[in-house]
Protein backbone atom coordinates (compact mmCIF):
# COMPACT_ATOMS: atom_id res chain seq x y z
CA UNK A 1 0.00 0.00 0.00
CA UNK A 2 1.52 3.38 -0.87
CA UNK A 3 1.60 6.28 1.61
CA UNK A 4 -0.42 9.30 0.84
CA UNK A 5 1.43 12.44 0.29
CA UNK A 6 -0.75 14.29 2.86
CA UNK A 7 -1.46 16.02 5.34
CA UNK A 8 0.79 18.23 4.39
CA UNK A 9 1.78 20.49 7.47
CA UNK A 10 3.51 24.26 7.17
CA UNK A 11 4.71 25.28 10.59
CA UNK A 12 6.24 28.73 11.18
CA UNK A 13 6.92 29.15 7.69
CA UNK A 14 8.64 32.82 6.44
CA UNK A 15 10.09 33.32 3.09
CA UNK A 16 11.79 36.44 3.14
CA UNK A 17 12.88 38.85 -0.38
CA UNK A 18 15.86 40.59 -0.06
CA UNK A 19 15.83 40.45 3.68
CA UNK A 20 11.70 41.65 3.89
CA UNK A 21 9.51 39.28 4.91
CA UNK A 22 6.88 38.49 1.95
CA UNK A 23 5.16 35.52 3.59
CA UNK A 24 4.79 34.32 7.35
CA UNK A 25 4.99 33.21 9.80
CA UNK A 26 2.03 30.34 8.31
CA UNK A 27 1.12 27.79 10.55
CA UNK A 28 -1.17 25.42 7.67
CA UNK A 29 -2.39 21.99 7.52
CA UNK A 30 -3.70 20.84 3.78
CA UNK A 31 -5.69 17.78 4.76
CA UNK A 32 -6.40 14.92 2.72
CA UNK A 33 -9.66 15.65 0.93
CA UNK A 34 -11.15 19.03 -0.27
CA UNK A 35 -10.85 21.61 -2.33
CA UNK A 36 -9.02 24.53 -0.69
CA UNK A 37 -9.45 28.24 -1.88
CA UNK A 38 -6.71 30.72 -1.26
CA UNK A 39 -8.37 34.18 -1.12
CA UNK A 40 -6.79 37.69 -0.70
CA UNK A 41 -6.50 40.88 -2.73
CA UNK A 42 -3.19 41.27 -4.73
CA UNK A 43 0.25 40.96 -2.83
CA UNK A 44 -1.26 39.44 -0.13
CA UNK A 45 1.32 36.14 -0.60
CA UNK A 46 -1.29 33.77 -2.11
CA UNK A 47 1.26 33.03 -4.95
CA UNK A 48 4.17 32.70 -2.40
CA UNK A 49 2.05 30.63 0.51
CA UNK A 50 1.18 27.93 -3.23
CA UNK A 51 4.89 27.81 -4.32
CA UNK A 52 6.20 28.16 -0.25
CA UNK A 53 3.73 24.41 -0.04
CA UNK A 54 5.33 23.28 -3.24
CA UNK A 55 9.11 23.61 -2.74
CA UNK A 56 9.26 26.49 -5.37
CA UNK A 57 10.29 29.30 -2.13
CA UNK A 58 12.95 28.47 0.13
CA UNK A 59 12.06 29.36 3.48
CA UNK A 60 14.05 31.57 5.80
CA UNK A 61 12.00 29.95 8.83
CA UNK A 62 10.05 27.03 9.69
CA UNK A 63 9.29 23.60 7.50
CA UNK A 64 6.77 21.98 5.59
CA UNK A 65 6.22 18.35 6.35
CA UNK A 66 4.86 15.70 3.82
CA UNK A 67 3.84 12.46 5.15
CA UNK A 68 6.35 10.88 2.97
CA UNK A 69 10.26 11.89 1.77
CA UNK A 70 10.31 14.92 0.05
CA UNK A 71 11.49 13.79 -3.35
CA UNK A 72 8.56 11.30 -3.19
CA UNK A 73 5.86 14.09 -2.52
CA UNK A 74 7.48 16.31 -5.08
CA UNK A 75 6.57 13.80 -7.98
CA UNK A 76 2.63 13.03 -6.59
CA UNK A 77 2.08 16.94 -7.24
CA UNK A 78 1.73 19.46 -9.70
CA UNK A 79 1.50 23.04 -10.10
CA UNK A 80 -0.49 25.21 -12.49
CA UNK A 81 1.38 28.54 -12.85
CA UNK A 82 -0.80 32.10 -13.88
CA UNK A 83 0.75 32.11 -16.71
CA UNK A 84 1.06 28.85 -18.19
CA UNK A 85 4.60 27.84 -19.03
CA UNK A 86 4.42 26.08 -22.26
CA UNK A 87 7.34 24.06 -23.25
CA UNK A 88 8.70 24.87 -26.79
CA UNK A 89 7.11 21.68 -28.44
CA UNK A 90 3.43 20.19 -29.61
CA UNK A 91 0.79 20.40 -27.51
CA UNK A 92 1.05 16.10 -27.53
CA UNK A 93 4.69 16.29 -26.18
CA UNK A 94 3.48 18.67 -23.67
CA UNK A 95 1.24 16.31 -22.23
CA UNK A 96 3.58 13.13 -22.64
CA UNK A 97 6.65 15.30 -21.11
CA UNK A 98 5.74 14.77 -17.86
CA UNK A 99 4.76 11.04 -17.91
CA UNK A 100 8.19 10.77 -19.88
CA UNK A 101 10.13 12.22 -17.06
CA UNK A 102 8.47 9.37 -14.86
CA UNK A 103 10.21 6.72 -17.61
CA UNK A 104 6.71 5.74 -19.23
CA UNK A 105 7.10 4.12 -22.72
CA UNK A 106 6.70 6.55 -25.42
CA UNK A 107 3.30 4.78 -26.90
CA UNK A 108 1.56 4.38 -23.81
CA UNK A 109 2.61 8.52 -23.05
CA UNK A 110 0.99 9.07 -26.33
CA UNK A 111 -2.41 7.27 -25.54
CA UNK A 112 -2.36 8.79 -21.99
CA UNK A 113 -1.82 11.88 -23.69
CA UNK A 114 -4.44 11.80 -26.35
CA UNK A 115 -7.28 10.90 -24.34
CA UNK A 116 -6.41 13.97 -22.12
CA UNK A 117 -5.99 16.42 -24.98
CA UNK A 118 -10.13 14.69 -25.69
CA UNK A 119 -11.04 15.71 -22.31
CA UNK A 120 -9.37 19.39 -22.13
CA UNK A 121 -11.01 19.81 -25.88
CA UNK A 122 -7.76 20.14 -27.29
CA UNK A 123 -7.77 17.01 -29.36
CA UNK A 124 -7.78 18.97 -32.66
CA UNK A 125 -4.61 20.60 -32.01
CA UNK A 126 -2.45 17.76 -30.90
CA UNK A 127 0.08 18.76 -33.55
CA UNK A 128 -0.02 22.57 -33.02
CA UNK A 129 2.90 24.01 -31.30
CA UNK A 130 2.08 24.75 -27.98
CA UNK A 131 2.70 28.22 -27.38
CA UNK A 132 0.52 29.15 -30.13
CA UNK A 133 -2.43 28.61 -28.60
CA UNK A 134 -4.71 30.90 -27.39
CA UNK A 135 -4.10 31.92 -23.16
CA UNK A 136 -7.54 29.24 -22.69
CA UNK A 137 -6.02 26.65 -24.51
CA UNK A 138 -2.63 27.24 -22.84
CA UNK A 139 -4.38 27.57 -19.49
CA UNK A 140 -6.14 24.05 -20.45
CA UNK A 141 -3.28 22.30 -21.62
CA UNK A 142 -1.21 23.10 -18.22
CA UNK A 143 -3.89 21.74 -16.27
CA UNK A 144 -3.91 19.10 -18.28
CA UNK A 145 -0.43 18.24 -18.03
CA UNK A 146 -0.70 19.20 -14.52
CA UNK A 147 -3.45 16.28 -13.78
CA UNK A 148 -2.09 13.65 -15.82
CA UNK A 149 0.07 11.57 -13.86
CA UNK A 150 -2.69 11.78 -11.72
CA UNK A 151 -0.68 13.65 -8.91
CA UNK A 152 -2.28 13.82 -5.10
CA UNK A 153 -2.29 17.15 -4.63
CA UNK A 154 -2.27 19.92 -7.06
CA UNK A 155 -1.68 23.76 -6.81
CA UNK A 156 -3.26 26.11 -9.20
CA UNK A 157 -2.23 29.95 -8.71
CA UNK A 158 -4.96 31.86 -10.30
CA UNK A 159 -5.40 29.76 -13.21
CA UNK A 160 -8.90 31.59 -14.38
CA UNK A 161 -6.95 35.21 -13.78
CA UNK A 162 -7.30 36.41 -17.60
CA UNK A 163 -9.19 34.38 -18.81
CA UNK A 164 -12.97 34.99 -19.98
CA UNK A 165 -16.29 33.27 -18.86
CA UNK A 166 -16.19 30.24 -21.19
CA UNK A 167 -12.70 29.34 -20.34
CA UNK A 168 -13.08 29.43 -16.54
CA UNK A 169 -16.07 27.73 -17.02
CA UNK A 170 -14.35 24.84 -19.05
CA UNK A 171 -10.93 25.35 -16.22
CA UNK A 172 -13.62 24.55 -13.59
CA UNK A 173 -15.23 21.65 -15.03
CA UNK A 174 -11.59 19.66 -15.43
CA UNK A 175 -10.87 20.90 -11.84
CA UNK A 176 -14.20 19.40 -10.36
CA UNK A 177 -14.21 16.37 -12.31
CA UNK A 178 -10.15 15.99 -10.95
CA UNK A 179 -11.40 16.98 -7.68
CA UNK A 180 -14.55 14.18 -7.51
CA UNK A 181 -11.82 11.79 -9.05
CA UNK A 182 -9.74 12.02 -5.84
CA UNK A 183 -6.87 14.78 -6.26
CA UNK A 184 -6.41 17.42 -3.50
CA UNK A 185 -6.72 20.94 -4.93
CA UNK A 186 -5.21 24.15 -3.42
CA UNK A 187 -6.19 27.19 -5.46
CA UNK A 188 -5.41 30.79 -5.23
CA UNK A 189 -8.00 33.02 -6.73
CA UNK A 190 -9.33 36.80 -6.24
CA UNK A 191 -12.49 36.22 -8.08
CA UNK A 192 -15.38 35.57 -4.85
CA UNK A 193 -17.57 34.02 -7.14
CA UNK A 194 -15.43 30.98 -8.30
CA UNK A 195 -14.27 30.82 -4.65
CA UNK A 196 -17.74 30.06 -3.66
CA UNK A 197 -18.51 28.12 -6.60
CA UNK A 198 -15.29 25.66 -6.25
CA UNK A 199 -14.75 25.66 -2.19
CA UNK A 200 -14.86 23.13 0.56
CA UNK A 201 -12.20 25.71 2.89
CA UNK A 202 -10.70 28.73 2.19
CA UNK A 203 -7.93 30.40 3.24
CA UNK A 204 -7.96 34.26 3.23
CA UNK A 205 -4.76 36.06 3.50
CA UNK A 206 -3.82 39.55 3.95
CA UNK A 207 0.04 40.97 3.59
CA UNK A 208 1.31 37.75 3.83
CA UNK A 209 -0.32 36.29 6.71
CA UNK A 210 -3.05 33.95 7.01
CA UNK A 211 -6.12 35.97 8.49
CA UNK A 212 -8.73 32.82 8.38
CA UNK A 213 -8.90 29.89 7.69
CA UNK A 214 -11.78 27.33 8.02
CA UNK A 215 -14.72 25.33 5.91
CA UNK A 216 -15.90 27.52 3.13
CA UNK A 217 -19.52 27.31 3.90
CA UNK A 218 -18.91 29.38 7.58
CA UNK A 219 -16.34 31.85 6.22
CA UNK A 220 -18.85 32.96 3.47
CA UNK A 221 -21.70 33.14 5.92
CA UNK A 222 -20.17 34.44 8.69
CA UNK A 223 -16.31 35.87 8.34
CA UNK A 224 -14.35 36.44 11.17
CA UNK A 225 -12.59 39.25 10.28
CA UNK A 226 -13.47 42.69 9.05
CA UNK A 227 -11.22 42.29 6.51
CA UNK A 228 -13.01 39.11 5.05
CA UNK A 229 -16.26 40.56 6.15
CA UNK A 230 -15.19 43.82 3.67
CA UNK A 231 -14.22 41.46 0.60
CA UNK A 232 -17.19 39.45 0.71
CA UNK A 233 -19.24 42.73 0.88
CA UNK A 234 -16.75 43.61 -2.19
CA UNK A 235 -15.52 46.63 -1.00
CA UNK A 236 -12.17 47.56 -2.07
CA UNK A 237 -9.55 45.24 0.55
CA UNK A 238 -5.90 46.09 0.46
CA UNK B 1 38.11 46.13 -59.52
CA UNK B 2 39.49 44.01 -62.83
CA UNK B 3 40.58 41.42 -60.21
CA UNK B 4 37.51 41.34 -58.31
CA UNK B 5 35.47 40.37 -62.42
CA UNK B 6 38.67 38.37 -62.52
CA UNK B 7 38.20 36.38 -59.30
CA UNK B 8 34.84 35.72 -59.79
CA UNK B 9 35.49 34.39 -63.08
CA UNK B 10 38.46 32.35 -61.85
CA UNK B 11 36.34 30.77 -58.82
CA UNK B 12 33.41 29.90 -61.74
CA UNK B 13 35.64 28.31 -63.65
CA UNK B 14 37.27 26.42 -60.97
CA UNK B 15 33.64 24.98 -59.91
CA UNK B 16 32.14 24.42 -63.32
CA UNK B 17 34.91 22.54 -64.71
CA UNK B 18 35.17 20.69 -60.85
CA UNK B 19 39.40 21.25 -60.74
CA UNK B 20 40.91 18.32 -59.12
CA UNK B 21 42.63 21.02 -56.94
CA UNK B 22 39.84 22.85 -55.73
CA UNK B 23 37.88 19.52 -55.20
CA UNK B 24 40.64 18.28 -52.81
CA UNK B 25 40.86 21.16 -50.85
CA UNK B 26 36.94 21.85 -50.80
CA UNK B 27 36.80 18.67 -49.55
CA UNK B 28 39.55 18.61 -46.96
CA UNK B 29 38.25 21.86 -45.62
CA UNK B 30 34.85 20.44 -45.25
CA UNK B 31 36.72 17.47 -43.49
CA UNK B 32 38.26 19.21 -40.98
CA UNK B 33 35.68 21.92 -39.91
CA UNK B 34 32.73 19.27 -39.82
CA UNK B 35 35.18 17.34 -37.56
CA UNK B 36 35.86 20.30 -35.45
CA UNK B 37 32.46 21.57 -35.18
CA UNK B 38 30.97 18.51 -34.31
CA UNK B 39 33.93 17.69 -31.83
CA UNK B 40 33.23 21.38 -30.31
CA UNK B 41 29.42 21.14 -30.38
CA UNK B 42 29.47 18.13 -28.63
CA UNK B 43 31.72 19.34 -25.80
CA UNK B 44 30.21 22.90 -25.55
CA UNK B 45 26.74 22.54 -26.12
CA UNK B 46 26.00 20.48 -23.21
CA UNK B 47 28.57 22.44 -21.28
CA UNK B 48 26.48 25.55 -22.41
CA UNK B 49 23.25 24.32 -21.28
CA UNK B 50 24.90 22.70 -18.25
CA UNK B 51 26.64 26.16 -16.65
CA UNK B 52 22.58 27.89 -17.59
CA UNK B 53 21.27 25.28 -15.13
CA UNK B 54 24.22 24.88 -12.25
CA UNK B 55 23.98 27.46 -9.61
CA UNK B 56 28.12 26.67 -7.70
CA UNK B 57 30.74 29.10 -6.41
CA UNK B 58 32.83 31.03 -9.16
CA UNK B 59 30.44 30.75 -11.94
CA UNK B 60 30.42 34.31 -13.04
CA UNK B 61 34.17 34.22 -13.24
CA UNK B 62 33.57 30.85 -15.03
CA UNK B 63 31.04 32.37 -18.04
CA UNK B 64 33.74 35.51 -18.12
CA UNK B 65 36.59 33.14 -18.78
CA UNK B 66 34.63 31.73 -21.35
CA UNK B 67 33.37 34.44 -23.19
CA UNK B 68 37.07 36.20 -23.22
CA UNK B 69 37.83 32.53 -24.75
CA UNK B 70 35.68 33.62 -27.76
CA UNK B 71 37.82 36.20 -28.86
CA UNK B 72 41.10 33.43 -28.66
CA UNK B 73 43.84 34.96 -30.88
CA UNK B 74 43.70 31.40 -33.82
CA UNK B 75 47.73 32.15 -34.11
CA UNK B 76 48.41 31.74 -30.63
CA UNK B 77 46.48 28.59 -30.45
CA UNK B 78 47.97 27.39 -33.29
CA UNK B 79 51.65 27.83 -31.90
CA UNK B 80 50.40 26.36 -28.17
CA UNK B 81 49.41 23.33 -30.34
CA UNK B 82 52.59 23.50 -32.51
CA UNK B 83 54.59 23.11 -28.96
CA UNK B 84 52.32 20.46 -27.87
CA UNK B 85 52.48 18.22 -30.94
CA UNK B 86 56.16 19.40 -31.68
CA UNK B 87 58.95 16.28 -31.46
CA UNK B 88 60.28 18.05 -28.47
CA UNK B 89 56.80 18.58 -26.96
CA UNK B 90 54.56 16.57 -24.87
CA UNK B 91 52.63 14.82 -27.12
CA UNK B 92 55.32 14.84 -29.76
CA UNK B 93 55.45 10.97 -29.78
CA UNK B 94 52.03 10.71 -31.23
CA UNK B 95 53.05 12.34 -34.82
CA UNK B 96 50.14 14.88 -34.99
CA UNK B 97 51.53 17.84 -36.53
CA UNK B 98 51.30 18.43 -40.14
CA UNK B 99 48.48 16.49 -40.28
CA UNK B 100 44.42 17.08 -40.47
CA UNK B 101 44.08 15.67 -36.96
CA UNK B 102 46.17 18.28 -35.59
CA UNK B 103 44.19 21.06 -37.52
CA UNK B 104 40.66 19.70 -36.20
CA UNK B 105 42.29 19.71 -32.56
CA UNK B 106 43.14 23.69 -32.90
CA UNK B 107 40.14 23.95 -34.79
CA UNK B 108 37.96 22.69 -31.72
CA UNK B 109 40.10 25.03 -29.23
CA UNK B 110 39.86 27.77 -31.36
CA UNK B 111 35.56 27.56 -31.72
CA UNK B 112 34.63 25.49 -27.96
CA UNK B 113 34.13 28.56 -26.11
CA UNK B 114 32.44 30.39 -29.08
CA UNK B 115 29.93 27.39 -29.58
CA UNK B 116 29.71 27.08 -25.70
CA UNK B 117 29.13 30.55 -24.72
CA UNK B 118 26.57 30.69 -27.69
CA UNK B 119 24.90 27.99 -26.29
CA UNK B 120 25.18 29.40 -22.74
CA UNK B 121 23.15 32.69 -23.47
CA UNK B 122 20.28 30.53 -25.22
CA UNK B 123 20.20 28.23 -22.73
CA UNK B 124 20.08 30.88 -19.88
CA UNK B 125 16.94 32.67 -21.50
CA UNK B 126 15.44 28.98 -22.12
CA UNK B 127 16.13 28.01 -18.67
CA UNK B 128 14.61 31.48 -17.28
CA UNK B 129 11.60 30.57 -18.91
CA UNK B 130 11.55 26.92 -17.82
CA UNK B 131 12.88 26.70 -14.08
CA UNK B 132 9.63 26.66 -12.40
CA UNK B 133 8.24 24.11 -14.42
CA UNK B 134 11.20 21.80 -14.40
CA UNK B 135 11.78 22.14 -11.14
CA UNK B 136 7.50 21.70 -9.87
CA UNK B 137 7.88 18.54 -12.19
CA UNK B 138 10.58 17.20 -10.20
CA UNK B 139 12.99 16.59 -13.43
CA UNK B 140 16.79 16.03 -12.26
CA UNK B 141 19.53 17.85 -13.18
CA UNK B 142 20.56 15.61 -16.33
CA UNK B 143 16.57 15.70 -17.78
CA UNK B 144 16.42 19.37 -17.48
CA UNK B 145 20.10 19.84 -19.41
CA UNK B 146 18.38 17.32 -22.49
CA UNK B 147 14.77 19.39 -22.08
CA UNK B 148 16.70 22.13 -22.89
CA UNK B 149 18.90 20.97 -25.44
CA UNK B 150 16.01 19.87 -27.59
CA UNK B 151 13.82 22.52 -26.79
CA UNK B 152 16.90 24.89 -27.09
CA UNK B 153 18.03 22.77 -30.62
CA UNK B 154 17.60 25.73 -33.40
CA UNK B 155 19.40 28.59 -30.96
CA UNK B 156 22.09 25.76 -30.48
CA UNK B 157 22.43 25.07 -34.23
CA UNK B 158 23.00 28.72 -34.43
CA UNK B 159 25.59 28.43 -32.32
CA UNK B 160 27.60 25.53 -33.94
CA UNK B 161 27.20 27.21 -36.98
CA UNK B 162 28.70 30.34 -35.79
CA UNK B 163 31.53 27.75 -34.59
CA UNK B 164 31.37 26.70 -38.45
CA UNK B 165 31.78 29.77 -40.01
CA UNK B 166 34.34 30.54 -37.53
CA UNK B 167 36.43 27.67 -38.52
CA UNK B 168 36.07 27.12 -42.08
CA UNK B 169 37.16 30.41 -41.96
CA UNK B 170 40.46 30.42 -39.43
CA UNK B 171 44.43 30.67 -40.91
CA UNK B 172 46.48 31.13 -38.56
CA UNK B 173 46.19 27.89 -36.51
CA UNK B 174 45.87 25.41 -38.79
CA UNK B 175 48.26 27.60 -40.95
CA UNK B 176 50.70 26.47 -38.25
CA UNK B 177 49.64 23.30 -37.26
CA UNK B 178 48.61 21.80 -40.32
CA UNK B 179 52.01 23.30 -42.54
CA UNK B 180 49.56 24.22 -45.71
CA UNK B 181 51.07 21.01 -47.30
CA UNK B 182 49.81 20.14 -50.77
CA UNK B 183 47.02 17.19 -50.89
CA UNK B 184 47.61 16.50 -47.46
CA UNK B 185 46.68 19.71 -45.11
CA UNK B 186 45.94 22.64 -47.62
CA UNK B 187 42.84 23.93 -47.00
CA UNK B 188 40.98 26.75 -48.77
CA UNK B 189 41.66 29.57 -46.06
CA UNK B 190 45.55 28.33 -46.53
CA UNK B 191 45.40 27.61 -50.24
CA UNK B 192 43.79 31.53 -49.99
CA UNK B 193 46.99 32.47 -48.26
CA UNK B 194 49.31 30.82 -50.64
CA UNK B 195 48.49 32.50 -54.35
CA UNK B 196 48.16 35.54 -52.31
CA UNK B 197 51.55 35.21 -51.53
CA UNK B 198 52.58 33.99 -54.39
CA UNK B 199 50.88 37.08 -56.53
CA UNK B 200 48.28 35.64 -58.20
CA UNK B 201 45.25 37.26 -57.05
CA UNK B 202 42.82 36.15 -59.22
CA UNK B 203 43.00 32.28 -58.19
CA UNK B 204 43.18 33.71 -54.43
CA UNK B 205 39.81 35.13 -54.99
CA UNK B 206 38.22 32.48 -56.67
CA UNK B 207 39.50 30.40 -54.16
CA UNK B 208 37.94 32.93 -51.57
CA UNK B 209 34.39 33.06 -53.12
CA UNK B 210 34.20 29.43 -53.79
CA UNK B 211 34.97 29.97 -49.35
CA UNK B 212 32.10 31.98 -49.24
CA UNK B 213 29.63 30.02 -51.17
CA UNK B 214 30.88 26.79 -49.39
CA UNK B 215 29.80 28.34 -45.98
CA UNK B 216 26.35 29.98 -47.12
CA UNK B 217 25.65 27.12 -48.39
CA UNK B 218 26.08 25.29 -45.25
CA UNK B 219 24.05 27.43 -43.67
CA UNK B 220 21.06 27.62 -45.71
CA UNK B 221 21.35 23.72 -46.03
CA UNK B 222 21.35 23.50 -42.16
CA UNK B 223 18.31 25.99 -41.44
CA UNK B 224 16.47 24.55 -44.65
CA UNK B 225 16.84 20.66 -42.13
CA UNK B 226 16.78 22.33 -39.44
CA UNK B 227 13.21 24.52 -39.86
CA UNK B 228 14.79 27.17 -38.38
CA UNK B 229 12.68 30.09 -39.32
CA UNK B 230 9.22 28.15 -40.16
CA UNK B 231 7.85 26.99 -36.96
CA UNK B 232 7.56 30.52 -35.28
CA UNK B 233 7.83 30.83 -31.26
CA UNK B 234 8.85 27.25 -30.78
Amino acid sequence: MVTPVLPLTMSGAVVKRRSKIVLGPVDLTIGGQGLTIVLGPNGAGKTTLLRALHGLERLAQGDTVWQVPLDQARARQGFVFQSPIMLRRSVLDNLTYPLRLNGMAKPEAAQMARGWAARVGLDRALEQPAPQLSGGEQQKLALARALITAPEIVFLDEPCASLDGRATREIETILLAAHASGTRIVMATHDIGQAKRLATEVVFMMRGAIVENGPAAAFFASPKTPQAAALLRGDIVE
Amino acid sequence: MGDIWEGLASGFWLVVTLDPDLVAITLMSLRVTVTATLIASCIALPFGAWLAIRRFRHRRLVIAVLNALMGLPPVVVGLIVYLLFSRSGPFGVLGLLFTPTAMIIAQVIIIAPLIASIAHQAMRDLWADYHDLLISMSASKWQRVKTLIWDGRRALLTAALAGFGRAIGEVGAIMIVGGNIDNATRVLTTAIALETGKGDFARALGLGFVLIGLAVTVNIVIHTVGRTEREGKW
